[in-house]
């Protein structure tokens, strides 16, 4: 899969003594020389560092602010199931809550991003999050696995998750007729396939795979999902009472939501149409730079307003995020202008788009992969249809 | 309305019901919304009042911070330390630095005080003798610490206590002498108090009206006030307290007094004491090569100091520290530097703050330093 460039003027091929080296494969594919290569990774380290060095108060404060917006809405939804009438408003702000607390709270904060306060309640080694993924777990696959080895077929077990096709390059077996059964399936109950993500079912199906190699997962796991469901299934519709079912359904309707919007966030960041993905052998003895690059052509952005990328926990800047995984995410925004304008200098696509647009180009992609071919999903948009400017 | 931890109240909010209700989070996030002096497990504290305790202008101001804790607080054994987190306004960073408890021995939910010496560059010291004011609210930890008035299990109980202390090294055995006061010790029982203490200057002797006082009075307790170029001898020591080898002794002090100290008790089982500066010295400036030992205290082991990461240096002595990226992304390697100076190798920033956390694969040692790995 190659992705387009909006610059000819860049598209010198790289010398053929670097053809061989894995990483000037990569670059080569944009077009991309060594030497730009080691200059587009000099940009990005700089922005990361002048980043660092302005981290301060605003950040704290914000974060802060997010928390107490979060347990704030939490309060409310559970207290406004005492309120028959009011139920679709506590489910409302139990949603809001539970998205806050897994997205610009609980997902930024494991990355570290907050570590340098010192805060032990915003500290990535402390912190967990309300849905039944233990926190310790994902920490391993997310943050280890999948940001290192982003999109490169084989080993970011985030493509596809070990149960949809996502790529082209995977090969195809009947057993993926399915795959948009199991994209709805995962939706629903996303939260689910998040915590059973490191079991690797799949690698255990293929005998990649023990079974004695999860068994020291199942007591974080089993202890977590208890405390979840004891608390969203039990415990506060007990306390309220004869409106037991009424607060059982809510707190399981709030979760659903949250299910929903967080997997389509998600899904959104990778897999639309034009992000590109790797081999093994391409991403062997990576630099720095090849890295950046790597980033950047995996992941793909959402654009809307303040609101939705709070919502979102600013993963609609995937890019961004996926460069600087360690950076406070409300910085994103700020940043993406000047990784736009450096992509536009390097000749290199920015893969950002509308919610509606991004969504149905990953729907297309998980309906397409159902069948065999390695044919391209969807033709590869011209310059055109991307516009850099938003 | 500090009540509101108080039993029976801060025994419902302890609860399991309480803890599964607020999981994962737990009720302290929850409470800390509200009122930043509502906590069920952890502590803090608010500052309540400010006094210097040297009238000196000099360049070592001390102050003494009276702190009114959450209930939580569990109380302390005189010289206990605490743990105190401090948010640096304008950076809003937590920097956690620890002192000793200056006042008597206090019971859960106590006031109790600080003692604090401001050092010239010291980050927390001065904020607290010279930025904070009173109202701000201090994060704690529970007090901790083996440094304690206790005897040895073999000593008669009349026996004679011996406190040597130098500069802020004082406070807890202040502790410790005025929790003996306190709690109605007056010397008739034929047990005796020895205090023996050094400081830089006249200027600079803290708590001199109190210690004048407590010599006057008749109490069995006799102090002695050394300042200036007078070093601490072993031959003085013997002429204050012959016997001083076989007598419960604390010492907590500079550097070059506990040296003077340890060898004048040579082995004896009576000494113990308490460090307030980790004893590894900064390394310098920028060269590439460092001098330097690196510690891997968990482990024991050390080695010289290199230019590789301390991921890298930690395998090459053997040890297998969990790592993830090994490019500083994934927070997998992230362990605790209790001393030293290092360098974070993406950002070149330098870092001398005790007890750090860092990812070792994007960092490397300045000179000596020491991971609890
Ligand atoms: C168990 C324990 C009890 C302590 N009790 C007290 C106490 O009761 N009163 C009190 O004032 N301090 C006490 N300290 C020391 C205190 O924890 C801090 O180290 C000290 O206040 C300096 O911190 P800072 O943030 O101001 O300096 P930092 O910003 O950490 O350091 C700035 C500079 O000062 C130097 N420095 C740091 N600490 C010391 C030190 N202790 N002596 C000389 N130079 C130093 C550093 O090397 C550095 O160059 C105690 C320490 C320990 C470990
Ligand atoms: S190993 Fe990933 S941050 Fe150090």
């Amino acid at each position: 899969m190659t992705t387009n460039s909006t610059t000819t003027a860049r598209r010198t091929a790289a010398p053929a003594a670097n053809e061989d080296t894995p990483h000037s494969r990569i670059a080569a594919r944009v077009g991309m020389t060594p030497e730009q290569l080691q200059a587009f990774g000099d940009e990005m380290d700089a922005i990361r560092q002048r980043v660092i060095a302005d981290l301060g108060e605003e950040d704290a404060t914000y974060i802060r602010n997010v928390v107490k917006a979060q347990r704030r809405f939490e309060v409310a939804g559970r207290a406004l199931f005492y309120l028959p009438p009011a139920w679709p408003l506590a489910v409302a702000s139990l949603s809001i809550s539970k998205i806050l607390d897994n997205m610009e709270i609980g997902h930024n904060v494991m990355h570290g991003q907050y570590d340098w306060m010192g805060d032990p309640a915003l500290s990535s080694r402390m912190f967990d999050w309300d849905t039944v993924c233990p926190g310790e777990q994902w920490k391993y696959s997310h943050n280890y696995i999948h940001h290192t080895f982003t999109n490169i077929v084989g080993k970011d077990r985030d493509v596809g998750y070990g149960i949809l096709r996502m790529d082209p390059d995977q090969k195809w077996h009947p057993y993926y007729l399915g795959n948009p059964v199991y994209a709805l399936l995962l939706m629903l109950l996303f939260e689910w396939g998040v915590a059973l993500h490191d079991l690797e079912v799949e690698n255990i199906v293929a005998g990649r795979r023990s079974l004695a190699d999860n068994k020291p997962l199942y007591p974080g796991l089993i202890r977590k999902i208890r405390r979840q469901a004891v608390k969203d299934y039990l415990l506060f519709p007990a306390l309220t009472g004869p409106l037991f079912p009424l607060t059982f359904a809510g707190n399981a309707t709030a979760n659903l939501i949250r299910n929903i919007w967080a997997f389509n966030i998600i899904f959104c960041g990778h897999f639309p149409a034009g992000v590109a993905s790797f081999s093994v052998e391409e991403t062997e003895d990576e630099s720095r730079g090849q890295w950046y690059l790597r980033q950047l052509l995996g992941s793909a952005n959402i654009t809307g307003s303040r609101l939705f990328h709070l919502m979102s926990g600013n993963l609609s800047h995937q890019i961004e995020h996926h460069l600087f995984p360690d950076l406070p995410a409300r910085r994103y925004p700020q940043i993406a202008e000047e990784v736009r304008e450096i992509c536009e200098r390097y000749g290199l696509d920015y893969n950002t788009g509308p919610l509606h647009r991004q969504l149905l180009s990953v729907a297309r992609k998980i309906c397409r992969l159902a069948l065999p071919g390695r044919r391209s999903p969807e033709p590869a948009p011209t310059p055109a249809e991307q516009p850099l400017a938003a | 309305m500090t009540a509101l931890t108080a039993e029976p109240i801060g025994r419902v909010l302890r609860s399991r019901l309480v803890a599964a209700l607020t999981a994962p989070h737990g009720v302290d996030r929850y409470l800390e919304q509200f009122n930043p002096m509502w906590a069920a497990h952890e502590v803090r504290a608010r500052i309540v009042d400010i006094r210097r305790e040297t009238s000196a202008e000099g360049d070592a101001p001390v102050a003494t911070l009276t702190l009114r804790p959450t209930t939580s607080w569990r109380g302390h054994r005189a010289g206990q330390h605490v743990l105190v987190g401090v948010e640096m306004p304008g950076a809003a960073k937590r920097l956690t630095r620890a002192f000793s408890i200056s006042s008597a021995a206090s019971a859960p939910g106590d006031e109790f005080t600080l003692t604090v010496r401001a050092h010239a560059e010291g980050q927390v010291s001065s904020y607290l003798v010279e930025g904070a004011e009173p109202g701000e609210i201090v994060h704690l930890s529970q007090a901790r610490g083996e440094f304690t008035l206790s005897e040895s299990p073999a000593t008669p109980t009349n026996n004679h206590l011996l406190f040597i202390t130098g500069g802020s090294g004082i406070t807890p055995a202040m502790s410790m002498l005025r929790t003996l006061l306190r709690d109605g010790y007056d010397g008739h029982a034929g047990r005796r108090v020895t205090f023996l203490h050094y400081a830089r200057s006249l200027e600079d002797q803290i708590f001199a009206d109190e210690l004048a006082a407590i010599a006057e009075a008749d109490n069995g307790v006799t102090v002695h006030l050394r300042h200036g170029d007078h070093r601490f001898s072993e031959f003085e020591l013997r002429r204050l307290v012959p016997d001083y080898a076989d007598v419960d002794t604390w010492l907590c002090g500079p550097a070059g007094l506990v040296e003077l100290v340890t060898d004048a008790y040579r082995d004896s089982s009576r000494l113990r004491m308490e460090f307030f500066k980790p004893s590894v010295a900064r390394a310098a400036g920028d060269e590439d090569d460092v001098d330097g030992v690196v510690t891997f205290a968990r482990s024991a082991v050390s080695g010289a100091a290199g230019t590789a990461t301390l991921l890298e240096q930690a395998e090459e002595l053997g040890l297998r520290p969990e790592f993830g990226c090994r490019m500083g992304i994934c927070f997998s390697c992230t362990a605790t530097k209790t001393a030293g100076t290092t360098r974070n190798v993406l950002t070149g920033e330098e870092s001398s703050l005790p007890d750090e956390e860092i990812r070792i694969c994007v960092t490397r040692p300045v000179g000596d330093c020491q991971v609890d790995l």
